[in-house]
């Protein structure tokens, strides 16, 4: 496969290294979001007439290709959603909130990004649960130890990314699952960055609830995943009614709604998107989830190995397995980092990073994150490395 | 104004800002400019009284830009009547955004005349303006 040719945006006067917040699209998925525009720009759930049709068999097989990628028991567990975001409300407001009692306890960690975080805020203000944090180790990472030593009698669910956005450690969410169910604890998972980074096999690790989205992997934006195994997926609550998802309804106000997925997808679809996501899983599968996980751990490591020989750099996460580097530089402010590096070409992020909380226990507030992709190379490794060996680099940022 | 001086303008107040930290006094408005796009985060307080900026204080986590554009603003703006203030912010603004402006008004803040060639930049070094318009409306209310 040649990236240069299949990714129109990567250019040699870019170096693009926030593949956390979103990734590049190779032409295959421009041209099948195109084409769907061009071609059989039609509804779904209007059969009675070919390009309705051939949209309904397109988002059918798509839904079966995001069954195959996270091996999934059936494609009714698959449901189409406008990102991970949306899927992560659409299971804490439309399931937990009724599920959980007063005094019911939720687990997740400080160091969740913002969409796992503020829902529960908003349930656990109605029904009276209570949230609790895992403890952190030194390097930021979950252990089951300390998961266990958090969980009581009331812990009812865990929520938690399988990946987090900010040093990338990954949680052991198979040893999680499978200690959490002895417990009767239902776990949540928000794979916005692992799906798109290695093979997730939710019947293998035993997920409850999983949710992740299309751009962060070649996808288009505006489409996610929500997975649910079927005798928790059937029991959330859609959080919006409308179209498509209602099987009858009457003027006294009888309503039946359709089965899983349809249920929890009112209104039209985003349907471009979703084809394209279909496309962007092709791509990935052709490559090997496996082989995408190896590529982005080896070029982290190339990474830190030259960033620790920067005096003037500090890593947060250099010992963690994956495609993340997160990093400030002494005595300049990290946006000032991000504006010396975007006049070289250089895009990486800043900030907290919507994990707003984890502050408490990284002890900075602000960091430099450096996200790799499968199609990032160690010239991008040496440009970036390159700049930032440079002690005017506050001066040059203005 | 050469390019070198203009950064060594920027430097000198963002490592040394003037009228940095908060003070416990009353009298004050207070402003948070949280910026939306970017992690700049300034709390201000300006102190008005009749028709008259007498101390801006400001604090906070931000970059070079919106640090060193505040420290100036409030070198700019204390002792200055309400419209005058104004004033400087029309012309700030102008200059920031391209626009015909006079230079003769802005002092050391006429550093920035070349950041447009940053447009990410733009809204770091409106931030403190953007605060001082906020409050010389809260000011009027009050």
């Amino acid at each position: 496969m040649n990236f240069k040719e299949d990714f129109p945006m990567l250019r040699d006067n870019l170096t693009y290294l926030d593949n956390c917040a979103t990734t590049l699209k190779p032409n295959s998925v421009i041209d099948e979001v195109s084409n769907y525009y061009r071609n059989y720009c039609a509804n779904a759930h209007r059969g009675d007439y070919d390009i309705s049709r051939i949209v309904d068999d397109k988002i059918s097989s798509v839904r079966e290709k995001v069954r195959k990628l996270i091996n999934a028991s059936s494609s009714s567990e698959i449901v189409f959603t406008s990102g991970a975001t949306e899927g992560l409300n659409m299971v804490i407001k439309g399931f937990f909130k009724d599920y959980l009692k007063a005094g019911d306890e939720v687990l997740t960690t400080k160091a969740e990004h913002a969409s796992l975080i503020l829902p529960w805020f908003d349930v656990v203000n109605k029904n009276g649960a209570i949230i609790n944090y895992i403890d952190l180790e030194d390097d930021l990472t979950v252990t089951m130890d300390n998961i266990k030593k958090a969980i009581n009698k009331n812990t009812k669910v865990i929520s938690l990314a399988h990946i987090t956005n900010v040093i990338g450690d990954v949680r052991p969410i198979k040893e999680i699952c499978n200690y959490a169910h002895k417990q009767g604890i239902i776990v949540l998972v928000d794979g916005a960055q692992s799906v798109p980074h290695e093979k997730i096999d939710v019947k293998d690790m035993d997920i409850d609830f999983l949710t992740f989205s299309a751009h962060k992997m070649l996808g288009p934006t505006g489409v996610g995943i929500l997975y649910g195994k079927e005798k928790y997926l059937k029991q959330v609550k859609p959080l919006i009614e409308g179209g498509g998802m209602n099987a009858f309804f009457d003027s006294l106000g009888n309503v039946e709604y359709k089965e899983l997925p349809e249920k929890l997808e009112a209104g039209t679809q985003n349907i471009a998107g979703i084809l394209g996501f279909g496309t962007a899983i092709d791509y990935l599968n052709e490559l090997g989830m496996e082989n995408v996980h190896k590529y982005e751990v080896d070029l982290k490591k190339y990474m830190v190995e030259k960033m620790s020989k920067l005096q003037n750099i500090t890593m947060y996460n250099e010992k963690i397995k994956n495609g993340i580097v997160t990093f400030n530089v002494e005595g300049v402010f990290a946006q000032d980092v991000a504006a010396y590096l975007n006049k070289k070409g250089i895009c990486v992020r800043v900030g907290n990073h919507c994990a707003k909380i984890l502050s408490e226990v990284l002890g900075v507030k602000n960091t430099c994150r450096a996200s790799l992709y499968f199609y990032n190379t160690k010239e991008d490794v040496d440009k970036l490395i390159e700049a930032l060996d440079n002690d005017n680099i506050l001066y040059e940022s203005l | 104004m050469d390019n070198n001086m203009k950064k060594m303008i920027m430097l000198e107040h963002y490592q040394n800002p003037l009228n940095h930290g908060l003070v416990d006094n009353d009298g004050y408005v207070k402003i948070n400019m949280n910026s939306k796009s970017c992690i700049d985060n300034l709390d201000f307080m300006f102190k008005i009284e009749n028709d008259i900026i007498k101390d801006v204080r400001f604090d906070g986590e931000a970059c070079a830009i919106s640090t060193s554009s505040a420290s100036i603003m409030t070198e700019l703006i204390i002792g200055k009547k309400i419209d005058e203030a104004k004033e400087i912010i029309e012309n700030y603004e102008n200059m920031i955004n391209e626009k015909a402006y006079n230079e003769n008004l802005l002092g050391e803040a006429n550093c920035y005349d070349e950041i447009y060639k940053q447009p990410n930049r733009k809204k770091c070094a409106l931030l403190p303006y953007e605060g001082l318009k906020k409050a010389i409306e809260k000011s009027k209310v009050n």
